[in-house]
């Protein structure tokens, strides 16, 4: 079998006419195919511009956005409205006005149950009678008056009324002779990484790395399946291996770049430090890419349409989206789900580029997201593999 | 050994010596998709260095016989030989080392260009030709740097041929290689096929068009249903007409059978969508007696032609329908 390599039959035929194959065709040049299929994906994705903008440009259009709407703000004022009736609503706004964190106006009754009811107020003070549900009384502190009585009109499940609650009745309480008993010191810290803009940049990164993973490999397998191309590739000597793998390897390159765009974005823009090690980080977004890799291959396996293969996408996506707290924490779920969310490969991944990220926390601290991650890496690879639809 | 015979053109004096060794030999093959029958109990053998064709309509089952002896399908029943070997996993990739193949529907990747495409076919093959070549001998060069997506159908064409070359195959199998294609990209097609029967390459390709068969192929088998109804070299196929010429024409209202067909020449007589057809042996002397058995009738002549007998006669004599459902 072996003495063909020098025999071409080719070479010997006697020229027709034809172009002729040249001599010397024993020294052509060889290739690694592995490298040539993942140079071919590389390709492939670079020059679908629409690919590039979702990839590299939106995620960082989101982040700006994200960063301006939700940027820190000096805290706003709360609004009180003091209801007309009360003797002495003008003595009460003046006291207030002290407080710089109010904005006490005398309203009527109708229109500052109408303000608090719309939220332009967060909350209202009242006659003891008109009272809701709280009201409270209050022992005048100049000698010979009547003692004050009002009420607190506010929703507690509204954070700022709670809130306005708390400062207005200091301030009536302290203005009216109460002396506090204990000497108490405020001291301001403003800890970078704790702003809305160092959530966000983690959670934006575990984001990016699934959507262009699944999309990117999904798309590319269900076209290569349409076009008829993974059957001929099928029926060449090529590795079914390397064809998978060079999904794997050419997402390799892609992270770095997606990477870079979004941590230098949050870092020259809004002063987002990675806090933990390169090395940490490089670990984990390594496992994250290769795991939603395994997994675009996964969805990717039988899928024979484009639309098919999108619907199934947007299935395994869109509870990560929403669950796995890219944009706000999963904290907000009730606590019965938290178990389940965090054994989304999504969630283990955010969770995991906060530690380091924001917390500096070393590799080991976050191994069990590390394990959540490679599981569903290997399993999905593995099944992937297995079930491929290669026709 | 015994493979170089394979690799070496036949000469004369070897063809004389030997008996051309099988590039593929099948028996009994059968393919079945649900209650459809795809292929049918085939038999066939296609010799070294012979250009092979398989002639038939669409669903004939000419692309599930190919895909089965290209390892790329599997069959119910019967056994391959490709190469001297069968289809089994430890073999697979020696095999395809050695076979070229180009699908019928396969599109390449747009975005690549005509030159990345073939160097990431070159590099799934140990050895073969050098990109460069290939790409001059299918006549893409000026093309090289195109996307795949700009070509033209008959340069997709040429591309696929390009990437069903570059391993340096022994055996080429070809789809429909012109399906679809206008007359000039045929053409050139058929030049490009022509020059590697002449280099010694093994062919099997199937086609719908029997002129493509007649000028490429030395065997043709004709295929309908599942099954190989005629198999020969295309001379003696339509020899087997026992005719050389046809007469076709059409009249106004109808005739009676019996006497035209005991007119001098003739061997066979059909009736196709209201027109007849005249199998002889000679039209010159079956052309007068013609003319006077309509006068007799009283049948008005709207259309008379008449062409050397063809392949699709063949067909048509076989099927009693056209390769090509007009």
């Amino acid at each position: 079998m072996s003495d063909r390599g020098n025999e071409n039959p080719i070479e010997k035929a006697p020229d027709f006419g034809l172009p002729a194959f040249q001599k010397g065709t024993g020294r052509a040049r060889t290739f690694n195919p592995l490298l040539e299929l993942v140079l071919a994906r590389i390709r492939e994705f670079v020059r679908e511009p629409e690919a590039v903008f979702w990839v590299f440009i939106f995620p960082v259009l989101l982040a700006l956005a994200l960063g301006i709407a939700f940027r820190n703000r000096p805290a706003e004022k709360l609004r009180v409205a003091v209801e007309d009736r009360i003797h002495g609503a003008s003595g009460i706004v003046d006291l207030l006005e002290g407080s710089a964190d109010l904005t006490p106006v005398v309203l009527p009754w109708g229109e500052a149950s109408e303000r608090l009811r719309t939220g332009k107020v967060e909350i209202v003070i009242g006659l003891p009678e008109t009272a809701g549900a709280a009201s409270a009384s209050l022992v005048a502190g100049s000698e010979g008056a009547p003692p004050l009585s009002v009420s607190y009109l506010y929703d507690p499940a509204r954070p700022e009324s709670r809130l306005a609650r708390l400062a207005v009745d200091e301030e009536l309480q302290r203005g009216m002779g109460r002396v506090d008993v204990a000497q108490v010191r405020d001291r301001i810290v403003a800890e970078p990484g704790a702003r809305y803009i160092d959530f966000l940049i983690p959670g934006l990164i575990g984001l990016n790395l699934m959507a262009s993973g699944m999309w990117g490999i999904g798309f590319n397998v269900v076209e290569s399946r349409t076009r008829k191309l993974l059957k001929l590739l099928t029926a060449t000597p090529m590795r079914r291996s390397h064809y998978l793998l060079s999904f794997m390897l050419s997402r390799l390159l892609f992270l770095i770049l997606e990477v870079v765009a979004l941590v230098g974005f949050g870092r020259l823009v809004f002063g987002v430090e990675v806090r933990g090690s390169l090395l940490a980080l490089a670990v984990i977004l390594l496992l994250g890419a290769m795991s939603f890799a395994g997994l675009g291959l996964l969805v990717a396996s039988r899928s024979r349409s484009i639309e098919a293969v999108s619907g199934w996408m947007n299935l395994v996506m869109l509870p990560m989206w929403l669950l796995s707290g890219s944009f706000f924490s999963y904290s907000r779920f009730p606590e019965i789900m938290h178990p389940l969310i965090r054994l989304l490969p999504l969630t283990a991944l955010n969770d995991a580029l906060r530690a380091v990220i924001n917390e500096g926390a070393s590799l080991a601290a976050s191994w069990s997201e590390i394990a959540v991650i490679a599981s569903w890496g290997l399993v999905s690879f593995a099944v992937a593999l297995r079930i491929f639809r290669w026709q | 050994m015994a493979t170089s015979a394979l690799l070496s053109v036949p000469s004369q004096e070897q063809a004389g010596q030997r008996r051309p060794k099988a590039a593929i030999r099948c028996r009994s093959l059968a393919k079945r998709y649900g209650d459809v029958t795809a292929v049918d109990g085939l038999d066939l053998d296609v010799s070294v260095a012979e250009c092979f064709g398989l002639l038939g309509p669409n669903g004939a089952g000419k692309t599930t016989t190919l895909e089965i002896l290209e390892g790329i399908n599997t069959q119910d029943r019967g056994t391959v030989e490709v190469l001297g070997s069968p289809w089994f996993r430890g073999n697979e990739f020696g095999l395809r080392e050695r076979i070229g193949i180009q699908l019928q529907e396969a599109r390449f990747a747009e975005k690549l260009t005509v030159d990345e495409t073939v160097r990431l076919f070159r590099s799934f093959y140990r050895k073969g030709h050098d990109v460069e070549n290939v790409i001059r001998t299918v006549e893409l060069t000026e093309k090289r740097k195109a996307r795949v997506g700009k070509l033209s159908g008959g340069q997709k064409q040429r591309l696929a041929l390009a990437c069903a070359l570059i391993g340096d195959p022994e055996l080429l199998f070809l789809d429909e290689p012109t399906t679809g294609l206008d007359p000039q990209a045929r053409y050139k097609m058929w030049e490009l096929v022509e020059g590697l029967r002449r280099r010694g390459v093994t062919i099997l390709l199937t086609t719908h068009y029997m002129e493509e068969a007649a000028r490429l192929c030395d065997r043709v088998a004709i295929m309908d249903r599942g099954r190989i109804i005629a198999l020969g070299s295309p001379d003696a196929l339509v020899a087997s007409l026992g005719a050389g010429q046809v007469i076709e024409f059409r009249v106004e209202g109808d005739l009676e059978d019996g006497p035209l067909a005991l007119l001098p020449q003739v061997i066979s007589l059909s009736r196709e969508n209201g027109g007849f057809l005249l199998t002889v042996s000679n039209v010159a002397e079956t052309l007068p007696g013609l003319m006077a058995e309509l006068r007799r009738q009283g049948a008005h002549l709207t259309n008379l032609a008449t062409h050397q007998a063809t392949l699709e006669d063949v067909f048509l004599k076989l099927t009693g329908r056209r390769l090509r459902d007009v």
